[in-house]
């Protein structure tokens, strides 16, 4: 089609005489820089756009969010007073501050380390490729499949207090049964086992990839030397499962961070405040109650996305790190 | 070369329809729409689709005034941040109904219209029922129909642990029946005392009874309610799961039949006949004998702030019809609830006389933003429900749990 269109029009333009025509070369090299530049941006501008939109916008809304007084109604005509950081410090006196931190730290770093030993144990199990490895291994991904919150209400159910599977069986082994969720002492016990619970597939399968990339010779030359299992799991499996042992936890701890649906399902933070993080603290502030306290729902919600970064970071540096080698 | 060019420029017009898709996801789903045939209609109904009577009634009520409604359905919660955001979007819907705790929320964000602007009558409106929607000397909106909190009871179980309902007259006889019926083996009473605004409401009526006011927590009489509960627990009488039990999860514990009492809402009525329990109402009994106020809840129908002033008279007609005596029947009864107008309550218990005492205690009901409470409810009640936590779960006494709640509360609403 082209190239039948355009010979045809140089034609023309060379019976109209030679003054309206222009020098062919240098237009033509022009107009394909040019549209060549806008077909790049034109390339760029979905992602950028949905940058800018999805994650650029929100981060931006909810920082001006946390260091404005919003009240309902400055909510709605946009009066909120500036106050700087006084949404921080109000959250950081309020009495929940602390055990929300502390509960924080706490389900993080043990979810990680049960969920990472766990996965790890299973996986180096599944690697011995015995019969029915596969689906057995198959089926420990049920938890990876399952919506959070059908999990997370079958185990609020289990652990009922009253009516739960958990204190049946309890009752049955002759020991006393345990208010899982309704006690104090108990509550981030009970969501930390279904934390732990949901994330050992993660663990399992990206540690389980991780063991196919040591070669298999190294186990033999091991073999050879007399070694016993345990010192091959220390000395050949985990230094050389090591960089990606080290991706795998950054990234649990990020994702471990911020689990909010768990919780929420099971204990709602409660009771009282004894399995409330600042996920949940967060979300209780501003659509917990009938009242929205928006401006400190935020605070609360940034602080978190700071600590989130300085893991982010690490994760970062570690990969960097890693790369090269 | 000129494909490649034009493979671009498609790009470039089809990332600049998604970004007109945005904003126009970002401007659409508003409330006034430049037609003035047009009105909008929002309610915390998910479940009542198009083809639902509920629908049907509020569009033929459009349909009187000249115009059409177009209803949308929302999640209770999600309706009051939507609100908010419409409100502050200046496109709010023409009608808004929303749950009474949230009439006061939305009145302090001044999205609302009171009935000195939009000239509506609510004379005939029982007083303890518009009280949630009145703040500072205006009224807010009208409420479409009320329910509360009543105890259904188990007559089987009751008659197996030789316990007369009709004796139970306030806390100590209740207590005593409690002790009878786990001395006979069965469950005594369930009921809901999770960390939401459902705990409070679950708490309010045992608190109000015992003479308690929500702006002193930790008052003797709050104390004495706040320990009832706990020694019901501590002495097995209510099971440990109340302290994260909705409604829901506690009505499905009454629904076993393995229990004696359940502190349940009108809207269970429906329910209680499909799990085939013998049941009874006693409305609940205040310390020392007589009905305790339970909490009023239901909706109200509101008219939110227009750019358009001229709008407020059909809106008003709408509203009007929807909220004449046969069509309170007609919604109250769908939604099993109880009428806010002494007619149209006489006119369902003539209909079904099983209402009877959940008029009685609608008319015994008390708002909970009433006394001029308004927008310090809410922090007060989140106070009040995790006082009934800590108590309940025995991490301190219900005198150092209240006395915390009071502190933090005074702190809140200053």
């Amino acid at each position: 089609m082209t190239t039948s269109a355009v010979p045809a029009k140089r034609a023309v333009g060379e019976k109209g005489g030679a003054t309206s025509v222009a020098p062919p070369g240098r237009p033509a090299a022009r107009r394909r820089v040019r549209s060549g530049q806008w077909a790049a941006w034109a390339f760029l501008a979905p992602v950028v756009a949905y940058l800018l939109v999805f994650y650029a916008f929100p981060l931006y809304r909810n920082v001006e969010l946390s260091l404005k007084d919003y009240t309902v109604r400055s909510f709605v005509d946009g009066t909120a007073p500036f106050v700087w950081f006084d949404n921080y410090a109000k959250v950081i006196q309020n009495a929940t501050f602390w055990p929300a931190l502390t509960h924080t730290a706490i389900f993080t770093f043990v979810s990680i380390a049960f969920q990472f030993s766990i996965g790890l144990a299973l996986a180096v199990f599944f690697f011995q490729h015995f019969r029915l490895a596969s689906t057995l291994r198959a089926l420990f991904l049920v938890p990876w499949l399952l919506p959070l919150i059908v999990s997370a209400s079958t185990w609020s159910w289990m652990f009922n207090s009253d009516s739960g599977i958990v204190n049946s069986a309890l009752e049955a082994l002759g020991l006393p049964q345990i208010n899982w969720l309704t006690s104090p002492d108990w509550s981030l016990i009970a969501v930390l086992i279904a934390n732990i619970w949901i994330g050992i597939p993660f663990n399992l399968v990206i540690l389980y990839s991780g063991l196919q990339n040591i070669s298999g010779d190294l186990y033999e030359a091991a073999s050879l030397d007399g070694a016993n299992g345990w010192q091959k799991f220390w000395r050949i499996t985990f230094p050389l499962l090591r960089p990606v042992s080290a991706i795998t936890i950054l990234l649990g701890l990020v994702y471990t961070l911020k689990v909010f649906d768990i919780i929420w399902i099971m204990t709602k933070g409660g009771p009282a405040d004894s399995s409330t993080t600042l996920s949940t603290w967060s979300y209780r502030l501003g659509f917990g109650s009938v009242l929205p306290d928006f401006s400190p729902a935020a605070a609360v919600g940034n602080i978190l996305i700071l600590i989130a970064l300085v893991f982010g970071l690490v994760y970062l540096r570690t990969q960097r790190k890693l790369d090269p080698s | 070369m000129t494909t490649k060019f034009r493979r671009g420029a498609a790009i470039a017009v089809a990332a600049a329809l998604v970004g007109v898709g945005l904003v126009g996801c970002a401007s659409s789903g508003g409330g006034t729409s430049a037609s003035s045939k047009s009105y909008t209609f929002w309610d915390p109904y998910p479940q009542f689709d198009q083809s639902a009577a509920w629908t049907k009634l509020v569009e033929s009520c459009g349909t009187k005034a000249g115009v059409t409604v177009k209803r949308t359905g929302y999640d209770t919660t999600a309706l009051t941040n939507k609100a908010l955001l419409a409100g502050q979007q200046g496109n709010s819907p023409d009608m808004l109904l929303v749950d009474n705790p949230v009439v006061s929320t939305l009145a302090d964000a001044g999205i609302l219209t009171s009935t000195a602007e939009n000239k509506l009558d609510t004379s005939a409106i029982d007083k303890n029922i518009i009280a949630a929607g009145e703040i500072g000397g205006k009224t807010y909106g009208v409420p479409i129909g009320a329910n509360t909190l009543a105890l259904y009871y188990n007559k089987t179980v009751l008659k197996a642990a030789g316990v007369d309902a009709a004796s139970i007259t306030d806390w100590a006889t209740l207590t005593d029946a409690l002790a009878k019926v786990k001395a006979a083996g069965k469950k005594g009473i369930t009921f809901s005392g999770i960390n939401t605004e459902e705990g409070s409401f679950q708490f309010l009526p045992w608190f109000w009874g015992s003479g308690a006011n929500l702006t002193q927590l930790d008052s003797p009489q709050a104390v004495a309610a706040l320990t009832l509960w706990t020694d019901w627990l501590k002495k097995g009488y209510a099971p440990n799961s109340v302290i994260q039990n909705t409604q829901t999860t506690s009505w499905q514990e009454f629904a076993t039949g393995d229990y004696a009492f359940g502190e349940n809402g009108t809207w269970q009525l429906g329910n209680v006949k499909q799990a085939g329990i013998d049941y009874g109402i006693l409305t609940i009994p205040a310390e020392s004998g007589g009905p305790a106020a339970a909490p009023t809840g239901g909706e109200f129908l509101t008219i939110p702030v227009q750019k358009d002033a001229a709008r407020y008279a059909t809106t008003k007609k709408i509203v009007n019809c929807l909220t004449s005596t046969a069509n309170f029947v007609t919604t109250d009864n769908t939604l099993s609830y109880i009428a806010p107008t002494a007619d149209a309550q006489a006119a369902q218990v003539a209909g079904n006389a099983a209402l009877k005492p959940w008029v009685d205690a609608v008319k015994a009901a008390k708002g909970r933003t009433s006394d001029n409470l308004g927008t310090k409810y809410p922090k007060i009640s989140e106070q009040l429900w995790t006082a009934v936590q800590t108590a309940l779960s025995g991490s301190q006494t219900p005198e150092a749990a209240l006395k915390a709640a009071q502190t933090a509360a005074a702190a809140a609403i200053k």
